[in-house]
């Protein structure tokens, strides 16, 4: 999913520093070489350039191969799939143009910084080599202790952020029910005994951060000063003092920064473990419905309880029962968008489940309780009368299932749809959902559909 | 505010201490080292080995009091920007759409994180800038920092801006069609244009992504940081001077990229203030009984004294919810509840109760009779709760509105998803429950015998289609002054 291809341009890094270093105290020690530095200076630039460009360009692909996946199997809530394909793939650019070089620098610096080290002055190396690991040994330890606090904590968030949509999104209802003045004090009361418990759990959380600004200043301080005091002595070579001072600190800089984006790079993450895969979609052929009987085997799902019914071919079936009852759920059945939890629906004899999804609806005309793949500056009514019209275009299919095809019609243009309907279905397998009586008329046989107790 | 405010600014104060003191530390550090080299005696040292053992102390505590106090000052100010922006919308008169709500909370946690991530560590770099300026008083240094902490910024905000008002409506669109892909998903599976649908948004995905790509100007930072620094090499400054620049411009080299995600690079996620429009408040009671002019989606407004049990009937698309929620906008809220309701994320209980929060478990066992309601109470609802049925959804909104017993109660189709037996008695006990004013729309004739008054909504000919638009704002207005 992710592109890595980029942080091959990273390699000269770790060596431009080095060679930075070197040129730097050249300089500071009055040797020349200036010319040399601003050549490399030149030269560590152009490769950051190159490696942001590059990086870039990978966090543009792996954001174009997200949204499709995205697209193509997303959730159940609208509004958090829009988010997601817009602004919640954004957060991949850090972590793929971000974090992702910043950790392979902060494998590659260290040692580089380590192995000049060992050849001017061992005792420095030492110092950097023993404190260094010391940083993600700390980090892990901190980040155990607080996994399950901030979990925890991170869940309140969610539901508090939660929350607040919640009482905004409801605020015409609060209103209308008098309500929504007393929820301003909950919204404020809420929110701030979220903040109490967040900083809490922050305290530890930053620790880590602490231990690692610790280690990286103080071990600064504990090269500077002895190399210091050797010089005094003339034990060292000012040349070799300047570039332990100046290669020190690079050697915890990587880490630094790769802990700077780390929050930015843990969304990216957040997004990336989001990725639903790609749903395998090969079946065996669909059976011919002509001559094909429909069987639901004591299926349960959602609020059906070991419902069972047979279906002839070219029957005409209304289902009838309270809200509830797991009428629509019959037609999902149907369709193959809900997989019954136990039992079985078969069609001529095969499972629905094997049978190729994309081939089987080909054969289905279906009318939603409420269609969306319609204009929608039309009324509920009018998007009803032009979905049920589009299902029934459909004259090569084998299987009719209507959700309710006259609800929101007035009784003149339910007679009307009845009317075409009639001599249409006759002869036609169709089970549709009935909550009017005029449409009980039109069918061959009524099927109960009662409330699970 | 006043609190928040000194909260941020402490934040900034300790963070800029805390970078002032690696500031400080390199530069110390290396005089000590330069002066070393001379040989002095020990006790010219003493003072700068302390100073660098302390400052690399106080720099790790430093960070860690800036992180905290940081976070802090951001959440306390959350907790202030949420309650505000609700009150804000509380005295709005019209209620924006359920996504324009969705947006305002999501824009509100964009602003926080601006604060946190773009605001604060741009101000550190502010101070630490200024501190650096005042101390070193180095032309070559003063003009690097101004480059690095403003100019480079300015034009790499400039640069996102002008990216985003390319990409803006190519992600507007994307976003539609996700939604319209989530929404209608099941409908373009069965009708086999789901590939057809995600070729499309295919399309404009890769045409964002190669708009989205900006130039990034953290090179050319570099190239300030250690141009500066072999200009004032071959001035002749001081080690300690030159390194500790370095370290300085450090500081702000991040300004760069975080500029393209601040209010310069990006305008929608504002200020950290929340500027929503001038709310406006509807002033004064009419004391006088409820009496509104029944008009709809057609010219024809026809007063209608509003008492009784009203029916309104009519033929699809006539205009029955458009005169519903004319009818509402012109109620003060509590006389009149409309029965199009959000469902909260909470139990069924709650839900039904904020109707009427002091009511006992009596009356709520006899509104949830009355409507034949056979949801546990103690169930979860809402977006994170158990699925319910359509017409469990219309039973509890329907609960909510027996229990508030409102003076005008207003239901549009408020039985349609329930089967047609239950249907008719439902309605029959909330009507015979009412004790105020009803207007229902509905279709079912069979329901039409429980109502005093049945107003018909014609249907809507040709000449009234072509005046629908204009009319409708000029007559929702004049309701609206009459009934104001």
């Amino acid at each position: 999913m992710v592109d890595r291809r980029h942080l091959v341009a990273l390699i000269p890094i770790p060596l431009l520093v080095l060679a930075q270093a070197e040129l730097l105290a050249r300089v500071l020690t009055g040797n020349g070489g200036v010319a040399l530095l601003a050549l490399v200076v030149a030269a560590r630039a152009g490769v950051i350039w190159l490696n942001r460009y590059l990086g870039q360009r990978a966090a543009a692909a792996t954001t174009v191969r997200l949204r499709m996946r995205f697209l193509r199997s997303p959730g159940s809530r609208a509004g958090e799939v829009a988010t997601l394909v817009t602004r919640g793939v954004d957060a991949v650019e850090p972590y793929v143009a971000g974090y992702l070089p910043q950790m392979v620098l902060a494998a590659l610096v260290p040692v580089a910084v380590i192995v000049r080290l060992a050849f001017a002055d061992v005792t420095a190396a030492l110092t950097i080599a023993v404190t260094l690991p010391l940083v993600p040994v700390f980090a892990a330890l901190v980040g155990a202790h607080t996994r399950d606090r901030t979990k925890t904590q991170l869940d309140a968030l969610s539901a508090l952020g939660g929350h607040f949509l919640d009482v905004v999104k409801g605020i015409g209802t609060l209103r209308a029910f008098g309500r929504a003045e007393a929820q301003s004090v909950t919204v404020r009361q809420l929110a701030d005994q979220h903040v109490s418990a967040t900083m809490s759990t922050l305290r530890v959380a930053f620790l880590s951060a602490l231990v690692l600004e610790l280690v990286a200043t103080l071990s600064v301080a504990m090269v500077a000063v002895p190399v210091g005091l050797r010089l005094l002595d003339g034990g060292v070579a000012l040349h070799t003092a300047l570039l332990v001072l100046l290669l020190a600190p690079e050697a915890y800089l990587p880490l630094r920064a790769a802990g700077a984006q780390f929050h930015a790079s843990a969304e990216g993450k957040a997004v990336l473990d989001q990725v639903p895969d790609l749903p395998s979609d090969t079946g065996c052929p669909a059976p011919d419905l002509l001559g094909a009987e429909i069987v639901f085997e004591s299926v349960t799902v959602r609020s059906l309880r070991d419902f069972t019914l047979r279906i002839a071919p070219g029957e005409r079936v209304a289902l009838v029962g309270p809200s509830g009852a797991g009428k629509s759920t019959v037609l999902g059945l149907l369709l193959g968008f809900v997989r019954p939890d136990s039992g079985r629906v078969l069609v001529g004899g095969v499972d629905l489940r094997d049978v190729d999804q994309a081939e089987w609806l080909r054969r289905v005309a279906w009318m939603p309780q409420r269609p969306t793949v319609v204009p929608q500056d039309l009324s509920s009514g009018e998007r009803q009368q032009v979905a049920l019209n589009r299902a029934l275009a459909r004259e090569d299919a084998g299987l009719f299932l209507l959700d309710e095809p006259t609800a929101r019609l007035d009784p003149e243009t339910e007679a009307k749809v009845l009317r075409d309907c009639r001599g249409f279905l006759r002869g036609r397998t169709t089970v549709l959902v009935a909550h009017r009586p005029a449409l009980l008329d039109e069918v061959d046989r009524v099927v109960r559909i009662e409330a699970a107790a | 505010m006043r609190v928040g405010a000194t909260r941020i600014g402490l934040a900034v104060v300790v963070g800029a201490l805390a970078e002032l003191s690696g500031v400080a530390l390199t530069a110390t550090a290396t005089w000590l080292i330069m002066r070393a080299a001379e040989q002095p005696p020990m006790a010219a040292l003493t003072v700068a080995i302390v100073a660098v053992r302390a400052l690399a102390m106080a720099r790790g505590g430093l960070r860690y009091a800036e992180r905290l106090t940081g976070h802090s000052a951001v959440l306390r100010h959350a907790v202030e920007l949420r309650g505000r922006v609700y009150d804000s919308l509380l005295r709005r008169k019209n209620i924006p759409s359920g996504d324009a709500l969705t947006q305002l909370v999501s824009d509100v946690d964009k602003k926080l994180d601006v604060l946190l991530r773009c605001l604060i560590p741009a101000s550190v770099a502010g101070l630490v800038s200024l501190v650096a300026i005042a101390v070193a008083t180095s032309w070559p240094l003063t003009i690097g920092l101004l480059l690095t902490g403003v100019a480079l910024p300015l034009v790499s905000a400039a640069l996102a801006r002008r990216r985003l008002s390319t990409c803006a409506p190519l992600r507007a669109r994307l976003a539609d069609h996700a939604v319209f892909l989530v929404h209608g998903r099941e409908e373009l599976v069965a009708f086999d244009l789901l590939d057809d649908e995600l070729a499309k948004a295919g399309r404009i995905a890769k045409t964002l992504a190669s708009k989205e790509r900006t130039a990034d100007l953290t090179a050319l930072a570099i190239l300030v940081q250690f141009g500066t620094a072999l200009l004032m090499l071959t001035q002749g400054d001081p080690a300690w001077l030159v390194l500790g620049a370095i370290a300085a411009f450090e500081v702000t080299l991040p300004l760069t990229t975080l500029a393209q995600a601040s209010p310069l690079g990006d305008p929608a996620v504002g200020w950290g203030r929340d500027e929503l429009p001038t709310p406006i408040i509807s002033a004064g009671t009419d004391n006088s009984g409820p009496r509104v002019h029944l008009a709809g989606k057609i010219n024809s407004a026809t007063a209608v004294p509003l008492a009784g049990r009203i029916a309104i009937v009519g033929p699809t698309g006539a205009g029955k919810t458009t005169m519903l929620n004319a009818i509402a906008r012109q109620l003060e809220p509590c006389r009149g509840a409309l029965a199009d309701a959000h469902v909260f994320n909470t139990t069924v209980r709650a839900n039904v109760l904020l109707a009427k929060p002091d009511a006992t478990q009596e009356e709520l066992d006899r509104a949830a009779e009355i409507v034949e309601l056979d949801l546990d109470w103690d169930t979860r609802v809402g977006e994170r709760g158990e699925q319910i049925s359509g017409g469990q959804r219309q039973r509890l909104i329907l609960a909510r509105t027996v229990l508030a017993d409102p003076e005008v109660m207003l239901l549009d189709e408020p039985t349609e998803g329930l089967d047609p037996k239950q249907a008719d008695a439902v309605l029959e006990r909330i009507l015979a429950n009412c004790r105020g004013t009803a207007v229902v729309v509905t279709h079912r004739m069979e329901q039409l015998r429980l109502f005093d008054h049945v107003h018909h909504r014609g249907p809507v000919g040709d000449e009234d289609v072509r005046r629908v638009g204009q009319p409708l704002v000029t007559d929702l207005d004049e309701l609206g002054q009459r009934a104001g």
